[in-house]
């Protein structure tokens, strides 16, 4: 029975590896959008299942009359090769939502912010977010038909976006568009991993 | 792409997530969200016996490897409950876990990079 199982296990020989990316912002600034632009499937839906209160460590369903509440996270999916996947996240928009942000920046190569240059105070959450996680990120301005067109530097200052922090404009809705941002977020994460290794830091991620 | 024909569950909404679990909460490993699995032929023959829920996700991960993010996202369970039926899956032999992303190490770090930017370039 053993090596009956080992054999299964070993039918698909080749190891393949997933990579994903997170895409981060405020409520309706157009991360499924994005995430659909250049997904091979129409974007899914996860969703987590948790007290109100708890981090998701609690089983509510042994608590009568404890809240639960449901967090959905939109996804998207490239295969790149045989034994190559990405995938592309999508951040709950609601900030009460934070706790499930940890899980889903973990062991991502990057994230994109995308910041709908309407309504450019709902980016300040995820912007203060991503200053204090060792993730390598960047700045997408989705660029809404008739929504007010701001040079990149007057963003850059009004959100107060570090230097080293890549900044675009981008359309969420075309895929040439999305596969620049993403191509950003992939340069940079590289540009800050030769960084790091160059100061001599250790190359964990987290 | 056409998404997955999965065998039909009669019973809906009406079970409680986490009974399907059997009331366990913690999975045997914390797969990552993004993880991929996939289930051999043989696989999908012998989850006929494990269960409704295991033989549909064997079914799912049988054609193309699918990630714990879509198993859920299919069969629609919740995150933390197919994290759970997917650990004992792999602990049974159903399903085999293939790796997330390196962590550490410089140059299998740069090594991926490098391959998701190629992949990218190319859409």
């Amino acid at each position: 029975m053993d090596f009956a199982s080992s054999e299964r296990a070993g039918a698909q020989p080749k190891e393949i590896t997933s990579a994903k990316i997170v895409v981060a912002g405020g409520f309706g600034v157009g991360k499924t959008t994005l995430v659909g632009a250049v997904s091979e499937i129409e974007p899914l839906t996860t969703e987590a299942v948790m007290t109100s209160a708890g981090v998701g460590v609690d089983d509510a369903s042994t608590v009568p009359g404890k809240e639960t509440t449901t967090v959905a996270m939109d996804f998207g999916r490239i295969t790149m090769a045989d034994d190559l996947i990405l995938y592309l996240f999508g951040t709950p928009g609601q900030t009460r939502f934070w706790f499930m942000w940890d899980e889903l920046i973990r062991g991502a190569v990057g994230a994109a912010v995308l910041v709908d240059t309407r309504r450019i105070s709902d980016a300040f959450a995820p912007l203060d977010y991503f200053e204090n996680r060792h993730l390598p990120y960047l700045v997408a301005l989705n660029c809404f038909d008739g929504a007010p067109r701001y040079e990149p530097e007057e963003v850059r200052e009004a959100l107060a976006i570090a230097p080293h922090v890549p900044l675009i404009m981008c359309d969420a809705r075309h895929r040439d568009s999305v596969k620049q941002v993403l191509v950003g977020v992939v340069e940079h994460a590289m540009a800050t991993l030769v960084a790091e290794q160059g100061r001599g830091f250790a190359t964990t991620g987290s | 792409m056409g998404q997955p024909q999965l065998p039909h569950d009669p019973r809906g909404a009406l079970v409680r997530p986490y009974a399907v679990t059997r009331g366990r909460t913690e999975p045997q490993h914390n797969i990552p969200i993004e993880a991929v699995l996939v289930a051999s032929q043989a696989a999908v023959q012998e989850a006929r016996f494990a269960g409704h829920d295991k033989y549909r996700i064997a079914v799912l991960c049988e054609p193309r490897p699918q990630s714990l993010a879509e198993i859920g996202a299919y069969c629609r369970l919740p995150l933390g409950v197919t994290r759970v039926l997917v650990a004992d899956m792999v602990a049974e032999g159903l399903l085999s876990l293939h790796s997330a992303a390196p962590k550490e190490g410089f140059t299998e770090r740069m090594d991926l990079l490098e391959r998701v930017l190629s992949g990218l370039r190319k859409l």
